[in-house]
């Protein structure tokens, strides 16, 4: 009798959280207690760039009445040097920092990289999930807030959730407002004005400046077999207001030379910053399946994204988990990234020709390749813990976009980017 | 294109079986998620994010960064 029981109330958890958002898991709902997902991230950029250590720290548990809750935090500790958006030329370069009150200068045929890059950010998220209508029908409500010198990130969201077909099909739909503030060092640059050698003036147009995201989304989640589990999302997502990277300029060039050009204000430098458009419009499409081969389980996914800058991009990404029979497994991950660059993307403008509406240099905009390629792998340490490491190479190679004049035909305008992840988690119950 | 996906996504669904209860224990692993691991999907998501000029597709929100 406790046997059947027993799987009987396996068979009702088993259905009624296969089909949740998220990794929940029937066996993990079993319990009352709480799941705690432990994490640090070690990436580090190639060429002295970027690096960063994120330790992560989420819990999730099911309450008495069925509701379920989630709770996460995430610390962001980055230092390093990150690309201006200048180009690199045969002659050492000058720059402002963006105080506007130090200089630093940049070698000869080095890409510019601003090195006072620093930052901390604190990330807070949670939700609550909850029946509501009747057994097949529920709410997920989420809020986030996040910190960090020059910005603050505000958001909430909301999903609705229904069952369908024994359960076989679920329909979703969330919305998800976000409500963002940058606040520069030095303040919000004014869009393709000069940047100004140290302490003589800086062209703000003030202290601070914001965004709000709109992101709506549809979903189907269908069991396709007894093997298979299938996705697709819809998502749409509008932002309005300020997008531009405040630290990032693009460099003017003379036409025949190629080279930054000479202002007549002694105290300009040959530097605008970047001018991004106040809206964008997203649209993307989503798909993933996981399916059951004997003991191992393949994960794919592909997501088409669009939007009216014209970033075209498509993501294919699969993670194959391969059981080692102990509980333990090795699971390699591939992931291939193709972007189109976004329509205003330049890597410099050509002094004397009309300024265009808008002008990025920031290579995150430009045409590009990612591939990635990683291991994981885990084993259990107790009935309910596990301790986890990965490692993961990234591999961004740029497309050279326009046509290249005089002296940057002998620099590289948009270098490569390699970088690599190292990840030790550890999941326990309590 | 946009009918030929959809007619496309109904040929799929359409094509499902009923599966019951009693036949969900492989689907019902942990392993058999959809997001087997929140924190490495989380912590992978960011850091496209700030290196790449694409995003969503899994959920919506997440949280805001000056990363990009």
């Amino acid at each position: 009798m406790s046997d059947q029981n027993n799987i009987r109330s396996k068979l009702t958890l088993a259905s009624a959280t296969l089909l949740q958002l998220g990794s929940i898991s029937a066996v993990d709902a079993a319990d009352n207690g709480w799941d705690i997902s432990t994490a640090v991230l070690l990436y580090q950029e190639n060429d002295g760039r970027v690096s960063a250590i994120e330790p992560v720290i989420s819990g999730k548990k099911e309450l008495k009445n069925g509701d379920r809750i989630s709770l996460k935090a995430v610390f962001d500790s980055l230092t390093g040097a990150t690309p201006t958006g200048a180009t690199a030329t045969s002659a050492v370069q000058t720059f402002t920092n963006p105080s506007g009150k130090k200089s630093f200068t940049t070698e000869a045929g080095e890409t510019p990289l601003d090195s006072t890059f620093l930052d901390t950010r604190v990330a807070l998220s949670g939700s609550w999930e909850t029946p509501v209508i009747d057994d097949y029908s529920r709410v997920i409500l989420g809020g986030n807030v996040s910190k960090e010198f020059d910005y603050a990130s505000l958001g909430v969201s909301a999903s609705f959730l229904r069952d369908y077909n024994s359960r076989n099909t679920t329909l979703s739909a969330s919305i998800g407002l976000n409500s963002d503030t940058i606040s520069p060092s030095g303040g919000v640059p004014t869009p393709f004005a000069n940047m100004r050698i140290a302490n003589s003036g800086t062209n703000r147009d003030g202290a601070d400046d914001s965004k709000t995201i709109t992101d709506l989304m549809l979903g189907v989640t269908q069991v396709i077999n007894r093997r298979t589990l299938m996705q697709f999302n819809l998502g749409l997502s509008e932002t309005s207001g300020y997008m531009n990277d405040p630290y990032k300029i693009i460099s003017l060039v003379d036409s025949t030379s190629g080279l930054p050009i000479t202002p007549t204000d002694s105290n300009d430098l040959p530097y605008l910053y970047e001018s991004r458009p106040d809206s964008r419009s997203r649209q993307v499409f989503y798909w993933k399946t996981v399916y059951h081969l004997t003991e191992d389980v393949i994960n794919v996914s592909y997501r088409y994204h669009t939007d009216d800058w014209g970033i075209d991009s498509h993501t294919v990404d699969f993670h194959y988990r391969y059981e080692l029979g102990d509980g333990s497994y090795l699971q390699p991950h591939l992931r291939y990234y193709t972007q189109a660059a976004a329509d205003f993307f330049t890597s410099s403008l050509v002094d004397g020709q009309p300024l265009p509406e808008f002008a990025s240099s920031d290579y995150r905009l430009g045409e590009f390749v990612t591939q990635t390629i990683g291991l994981k792998y885990a084993m259990p340490t107790g009935e309910n813990s596990e301790f986890s490491v990965r490692a993961e190479l990234i591999s961004q190679v740029q497309s050279d976009v326009g046509t290249p004049i005089g002296d940057q035909l002998n620099n590289e305008l948009t270098p490569d980017l390699d970088s690599y992840i190292i990840q030790l988690g550890y999941n326990f119950r309590f | 294109m946009r009918i030929t996906s959809i007619l496309g996504l109904l040929l799929i669904l359409s094509a499902c079986t009923t599966v019951q209860p009693w036949e969900k224990d492989l689907l019902a692993k942990p392993s058999m998620s959809l997001v087997p691991s929140e924190v490495d999907n989380a912590l992978d998501e960011h850091i496209y994010f700030s290196k790449e000029a694409s995003l969503g597709g899994q959920g919506v929100g997440g949280g805001g960064c000056g990363c990009n």
